[in-house]
């Protein structure tokens, strides 16, 4: 084990992870790696745990009543699943973007400084560089910078859910999960975060949940492919997807279940 | 085709008379609400307004007010506001942290939740006489007497349960992405619930004031037996205070015509009091409604 540490490649470990949600068995024994500085995308059809495993990552999982959890997730060394882990520095460190966009109920402005006033930076210049420096990142400066205190309610959708990646870079994490980023969303906005993802990978380590194929062709780097909690296959995106071992992954590959 | 064209005027002559009755149903339902509400707000208008001077709202009863004599019930507007505003206050000192704590903290304890849920649904249907009751039976225990404070306290408990539960109902259908994604930018349950969810929530939190600010202005039997009843204003909270609704019941109780409608003007004033503390709460609550997450 003290060897997979120094393989500064991965940058979370999971080992036979289980997870029951009022005893059904929803994760089983999920061994995995996922690598610093790339896309690792979670590919299956729904309801086969790949929600759950994201959120397991930063322990969103124990909001979940009567969850279950055993096994390691490693990260940086340390076990995420310990009772004693820092949980809300554990989270900061894992910025989420969800399924539906999710502005907090405040300004486009606050959204962002939202998370570096909590940390204790109060300073207002600062505030406002880092505020412009973020949404620039996430390319809706130009859209929003007349209106920064109008509540980022009233944005579209598209525009939303890049509010809210750059609310989630802004407080400075290493890896970013994604839950379906772009199934709200139309197509030139989902293209705008898939386009942004591949540029963020040089510097987070991403995990997107997805459900198509497509995006995952689009965008992987590397696959964990699940199917009823279980991985049934795992790897890089250009074996996954040329050279499929598992039977199943070459059924869904080839569209025969989806 | 034409077995088409057969069946469909028949059905939809069924549709359309559902449509017809439930409109009507409706309709009725709506006309009797407004029927009411002017027929009291007429009613106490009517009545009261005649009755109501500037000696009224301005001067504590002199001597024999009860009989005819001059005075006004400034007494009693002073009180019912005293009472009313520290009762609601501490309800929502009270209420809003359990609230928050039921629906952020103990997320994934839902049964023990739902206990608690249905327990604040029992206190809510007990009458304010039961806890006026319960409150005297433990003034009498530790000898206190009848005061302001014992009443704001006994109203403050009657009026919980309506605040935990119209604030619990808001933040139960908050999107539980709301609190993932702000417990994922670092911040603790404690900061997710007082800078998240009671903006997200400050409409409901701004209801449920007004909900049990009605009923703690509006109670009698609770407040008659903590409070008391007295002609002066209180300047502490230890003395006993007159409150609106008892002053309206005293004075409709006397014989004297004169008596009688200024009963009704109490009313009345009552009804105002409730009305401007609605509007201007609603007012306020409409600036945090724009950010609110739909």
């Amino acid at each position: 084990m003290a060897q997979e540490f120094q393989d500064k490649k991965d940058k979370i470990i999971i080992e036979n992870l289980d997870l029951y949600i009022s005893k059904a068995h929803i994760l089983k024994n999920i061994n995995t790696t996922i690598p610093e500085k790339k896309i690792t995308v979670i590919l299956g059809p729904s309801g086969c745990g790949k929600t759950t495993l994201l959120k397991s990552l930063n322990r969103l999982t124990d909001l979940y009543p009567e969850v279950d959890i055993t096994g390691k997730i490693m990260m940086n060394g340390h076990d995420m699943l310990h009772p004693d882990v820092d949980i809300t520095e554990l989270r900061r460190n894992m910025g989420l973007l969800s399924q539906r966009p999710m502005p907090l109920p405040m300004s486009i402005f606050k959204n962002i400084a939202f998370g570096l006033k909590i940390s204790g930076r109060r300073n207002r210049l600062f505030l406002k560089k880092r505020v412009e420096h973020y949404l620039m990142q996430a390319n809706l400066w130009d859209e929003v910078k007349d209106r920064l205190h109008s509540p980022a309610a009233k944005l579209s959708i598209g525009q939303q859910q890049r509010l809210c990646l750059a609310r989630g870079l802004a407080v400075d994490p290493e890896i970013i999960l994604a839950d379906e980023p772009t199934s709200a969303l139309d197509p030139l906005s989902s293209k705008a975060i898939e386009e942004k993802f591949l540029e963020l990978k040089n510097s987070y380590t991403i995990v997107v949940v997805t459900h198509s194929l497509r995006q995952a062709k689009r965008i992987a780097d590397n696959v964990i492919f699940m199917y009823l909690g279980e991985i049934v296959e795992q790897g890089s995106a250009k074996e996954f997807f040329e050279n499929p071992q598992n039977e199943r992954t070459k059924e869904y590959l080839s569209g025969v279940f989806n | 085709m034409s077995f088409i064209k057969q069946i469909i005027p028949s059905k939809s002559l069924i549709r359309k008379s559902e449509e017809g009755i439930f409109k009507g149903i409706m309709y009725i339902s709506v006309s009797i609400i407004f029927f009411l509400l002017i027929a009291i707000i007429y009613g106490i208008i009517s009545k009261g307004l005649p009755a109501l001077s500037w000696e009224m709202i301005s001067s504590v009863p002199e001597g024999g007010f009860y009989f005819g004599k001059g005075g006004g019930i400034l007494n009693a507007i002073v009180g019912s506001i005293y009472l009313a505003l520290g009762s609601t206050a501490i309800a929502l000192v009270i209420g809003l942290p359990v609230a928050l704590y039921m629906n952020i903290h103990l997320v994934n304890r839902t049964k023990f939740v739902n206990s608690i849920r249905f327990l604040l649904d029992l206190l809510w249907g007990v009458p304010s006489i039961v806890y006026g009751v319960f409150a005297f039976s433990i003034m009498l225990y530790i000898g206190a007497r009848v005061s302001l404070l014992a009443g704001m306290i006994t109203v403050a408990l009657f009026i919980l349960p309506v605040i935990i539960r119209t604030i619990d109902e808001a933040m139960k259908s908050v999107p539980r992405d709301l609190l993932e994604v702000s417990l994922s930018l670092g911040s603790t349950k404690t900061e997710t619930a007082y800078r998240i969810f009671v903006r997200q929530c400050m409409p409901a939190i701004v209801t449920a004031t007004i909900l049990a600010f009605g009923r703690a202005i509006g109670d009698a039997a609770a407040v008659i037996l903590t409070t008391g009843f007295t002609d002066s204003i209180p300047t502490s909270l230890f003395q006993p205070t007159a409150t609106l609704s008892l002053s309206v019941f005293f004075q409709l109780s006397s014989p004297v015509e004169e008596v009688k409608a200024r009963a009704y003007a109490s009313a009345a004033l009552l009804t105002i009091i409730v009305l401007i503390i609605s509007l201007s709460a609603r007012y306020f609550s409409s600036r945090y409604n724009k950010s609110r997450i739909k």
